[in-house]
């Protein structure tokens, strides 16, 4: 394999970076409006029926969104294991409690409706919440954890170690900043469900989702301007010391990191980076507005439109950090040292540009199939095609 | 406490691992049954097989969703419990992970929900390919995941690159067809295909024994022993393919699941039954059949299989030579820049060698500093625990054979004596229903237990790959996926029962309106489509059955 020669190990480790921040984002805007319709479940429907049709909505598409996070995890796999190394097993708790949420959600989904009793459907409800609402904490507070360091070490063998105990491990993941970060991400979220619900329900199912997704996205707004704030008066940020080698082998020790300055920092240097905060705040005014009015189609874009514009300015503030570390800043992760071999990240790239076209075309098309809204009679009239 | 904790995290994994498959080849095998009987709905238009389709489309679901659920941790479990490993062989091990992703899961639970929902929004035939491209995206799925849990077996298309300290690949095209996967797939969907063709045996034969649904029953025998026949066979031609490849990329495998301690004299003989003892380095009453072995292992007569006593040896030449390979690596790192030409040779020399280096870590922190006598246990440490291997197998290949008996009577019995089925045959057919699990499951273990104490075969050791955890962590998640997965199972099981006990929804109008429609064309001819629609009102006049 001369091929893959042809592009640069620097520009491939770039698109690589940008294609994680692609999944990342892919998986917010499909399967977060799972998670946000799952936290508003109990709250927009008030019995089963409405139930029912909040569930049927994400019914026969949840699946689908979920493979993002899916492939999110093969594809940090395949292109930066050491991150996929270190940040699972340092999570390691949190990760656990991510991964159990997550499978509850599927079994709820499909087995809910398969009993007819009351509290074995309620029981499914409170599941379904938990297994919508701690996901979307979760991640935005390791995100926030990713801006503030994370207490890890490499050994000479690049292996990974963890400093700190049980505490330093789970709960220490509770820092406030953390848990500012982990508000946005849920609110955020849950706002993406309201516009969701919006286009897909009617009556009062749509009405409590709009109501339920102004405040969300107000105090979506409102977090995300004080974790901004924060991160420029409050949290030191990383440098690369001296020369920076861009494609050298994957090896983070290789290179000297210390800490300080701002993470802010990064927009001076590259002012046009300022566009995905813009974004994030526009977008959710736009959809917060569409809420209020009941626009159905546009709102759901602005919420997209918000989601990356949040997602994307965490990337582009920490570049070229991916995984900065608190205890020993020369261990840190960056975009330059921590990706996979020239080869594997061409061949995955092949591999994406084939692949991700033709999943596109035919996710659009099942939406297409699946356009219009989820009515109550929808949900009560044939009932063995439905949750 | 460092033993423990791999320990721990091994048993974490297999655990986890062996419930997933506790629902993957129901999967595997019931999507293709799913899409035949909807294949056959849409070329004969006979609303029987709707009703198939949908009823074991239910029961389809209620396995895939846990399947699933529980592939979620599996993704995710290399990084979290084996993050040596990640980094170690993340590079190569991780790109099929990410295509099967790409290729095949997108694939099938995009569809999967069109399958369930889309039975009014689509034409037939449009939900006829659904049902096919589900099971094609499942079937792709097992395809990666094979390739890279091939590439653990025999790690081909890669080397080791000393700046990063990892493996790398140097071959995408050797990862996909190394040939431990190609033959591995085919054994394992083949697996999930007897599986799930004695599931849908099972069930219809209760029907039959009860007197329920009969027509459905009759049908859905009809098709799972014809599809269960080849399948069987298929399972076991390839697993033969498998033995093998193994006897020459495996040795140690092969000759610990054959518990040949010396190496014998060209063909080897087959050991029926008997019992190794590792201690002793023998098979105590052990019954053989003279030359089975060799004939399996080499397809010929001359060549040997080398034995575990001759396999430790070779080992322990292995061991020294990745003494030297690890002592030219850590030259290498002190002087990176400056590596002297001599040491970069050596390296090269002795790096394929390098992981057995690696088994010494267990007992000293710097391999160059091992005495002899942990050079030989290291040597030692190579042999996987032989007779749970040798049962396993014999279990495993029994009832392989037992597959193919059963599924070429029914297939008899369905062709050729008009579906009379005695009832003793079927009982038998319920009563068999858990054994293509303990089957596959027993395949698992022959395959990653004889694999120790590697995680990549002569590579990395497992010792060295698990993450630096506390046991307080281990245990916390060990018995919250013991608790957690044990009542999903609970559950799981419980719906079965219960949609089996229901039985298939039966829709009285739609058959009356096709039986009716059925009959006007035996005795009239007005020039409409046999293959009209009887639940359409333009063709039939019926009143449409939803």
């Amino acid at each position: 394999m001369i091929l893959h020669e042809f592009l640069s190990f620097e520009l491939l480790r770039v698109v690589w970076w940008a294609l994680l921040g692609v999944l990342l984002i892919g998986f917010a805007l499909t399967d977060g409006f799972d998670m946000g319709v799952g936290a508003l479940l109990p709250f927009v429907g008030h019995n089963d029926v409405e139930r029912r049709v909040v569930i049927n909505t994400i019914g026969p598409v949840w699946e689908g969104n979920q493979v993002w996070f899916i492939l999110g995890g093969g594809a940090i796999f395949a292109a930066w294991p050491p991150l996929y190394a270190v940040s699972f097993s340092g999570f390691y708790l949190a990760m656990f409690a991510v991964l159990a949420a997550l499978i509850l959600r599927p079994v709820g989904f499909k087995y809910r409706s398969k009993r007819d009793s009351q509290r074995w459907r309620n029981g499914w409800d409170w599941a379904l919440f938990v297994g919508g609402a701690a996901p979307a904490l979760l991640f935005g507070v390791a995100v926030g954890n990713v801006l503030l360091g994370v207490p890890f070490h490499l050994t000479e063998d690049l292996m990974p170690m963890y400093d700190g105990t049980f505490y330093g491990k789970f709960l220490g993941l509770l820092h406030p900043f953390a848990i500012l970060t982990g508000v946005v991400s849920l609110s955020m979220l849950l706002m993406h469900g309201a516009a969701w619900l919006t286009l897909k329900t009617e009556g009062m199912v749509q009405i409590r989702a709009r109501n339920i997704g102004t405040i969300a996205g107000i105090v979506a707004a409102v977090t995300y301007a004080l974790a901004g704030v924060w991160l420029a008066f409050g949290i030191d940020g990383f440098q690369i010391v001296g020369e920076v080698v861009k494609d050298g082998p994957s090896n983070p020790l290789h290179s000297e990191v210390t800490r300080g300055g701002s993470w802010l920092a990064a927009y001076t240097a590259r002012p046009w980076i300022a566009i995905a905060p813009i974004m994030g705040f526009a977008g959710i005014a736009l959809a917060v507005r569409g809420l209020r009015e009941g626009f159905e189609v546009s709102t759901l874009l602005w919420s997209k439109l918000a989601i990356t514009g949040i997602i994307a300015s965490v990337g582009l503030t920490m570049f070229p950090f991916i995984l900065p570390s608190t205890v020993d800043p020369n261990s840190s992760l960056t975009v330059w040292d921590s990706s996979s071999s020239h080869l594997t990240l061409f061949v995955m790239l092949v591999m994406a540009l084939i692949f991700m076209p033709i999943i596109l075309a035919y996710t659009a098309w099942v939406y297409k199939v699946l356009w219009g809204k989820v009515t109550e009679e929808d949900v009560t009239g044939h009932s063995d095609s439905v949750y | 406490m460092e033993l423990d904790l791999v320990e721990l995290s091994r048993l974490q994994f297999a655990m986890t691992a062996m419930y997933h498959f506790l629902f993957v080849p129901l999967t595997l095998g019931l999507s293709i049954l799913v899409a035949i009987m909807e294949t056959v709905y849409v070329m004969s238009n006979r609303p029987i097989w709707r009703q198939m389709t949908k009823f074991w489309g239910t029961l389809f679901g209620i396995n895939f969703v846990l399947g699933v659920a529980t592939g979620i941790t599996m993704e995710f479990q290399f990084g979290m419990n084996w993050s040596y490993y990640s980094h170690y062989v993340g590079d190569i091990f991780g790109a099929p992970l990410a295509v099967e992703g790409l290729m095949a899961f997108f694939l099938e639970a995009t569809f999967v929900g069109l399958f369930f929902f889309g039975w009014d929004k689509l034409s037939k035939v449009a939900h006829m390919i659904v049902a096919w491209l589900v099971a094609i995206g499942s079937n792709f799925s097992a395809l990666w995941i094979l390739i890279a849990n091939g590439w653990m077996q025999n790690p081909v298309g890669a080397e080791f690159n000393p700046d990063t300290m990892r493996m790398e690949m140097t071959s995408f095209f050797e990862v996909v067809f190394n040939e431990v996967a190609q033959a591995k797939f085919v054994h394992t969907v083949s697996a999930g295909y007897v599986t799930a063709s004695v599931f849908v045996l099972g069930v219809s034969a209760w029907y039959m024994l009860k007197g329920r649904h009969i027509e459905l029953a009759r049908r859905s025998i009809a098709v799972a022993a014809s599809f269960g026949l080849a399948s069987a066979l298929s399972v076991v031609v390839l697993g033969d393919e498998s033995g093998y490849s193994a006897s020459h990329t495996q040795k140690m495998k092969l000759a610990a699941i054959e518990a040949m301690w010396e190496t014998h004299d060209a063909p080897a003989p087959f050991t029926l039954v008997g019992f190794p003892d590792k201690e002793a380095r023998e098979t105590h009453y052990a019954v053989e059949i003279p030359w089975a072995m060799g004939l399996i292992g080499t397809r010929s007569l001359t060549k040997e299989i080398p034995g575990i006593n001759d396999l430790v040896e070779q080992a322990e030449e292995k061991v020294r030579s990745g003494i030297i390979a690890y002592d030219a690596l850590m030259t290498i790192r002190e002087q990176r820049d400056a590596t002297p030409e001599a040491v970069r040779l050596s390296f090269e020399e002795h790096s394929a060698d390098l992981g057995f280096a690696f088994l010494l870590k267990r007992y000293v922190d710097d391999p160059r500093e091992a005495t002899e006598a942990q050079i030989a246990q290291a040597a030692e440490d190579t042999i996987p625990g032989v007779a749970p291997l040798f049962w396993a197998f014999r279990i495993m290949v029994g009832l392989g054979f037992s597959f193919i008996a059963v599924m070429a009577y029914f297939f008899f019995m369905a062709n050729f004596r008009t579906m009379q089925f005695p009832r003793w045959a079927l009982r038998l057919a319920v009563i068999i229903i858990p054994t293509p699990w303990l089957a596959a499951e027993l395949g698992w273990f022959v395959a990653e237990f004889g694999r120790q104490p590697w995680t990549v075969d002569g590579v990395l050791p497992t010792a060295l790959s698990a993450s630096h955890l506390s046991v307080g962590d281990l245990l916390i998640t060990l018995a919250g996926f013991v608790t957690f997965y044990s009542v999903l199972f609970v559950i799981e099981m419980s719906l079965m029962v219960k949609y089996i006990r229901k039985g298939p929804y039966m829709d009285v109008a739609e058959t009356d309106a096709w039986m009716e429609r059925h009959e006007h064309r035996l005795r009239t001819h007005d020039g409409k489509g046999p293959f009209a629609d009887p639940s359409d009102p333009r063709t039939s006049g019926a009143t449409p059955a939803e």
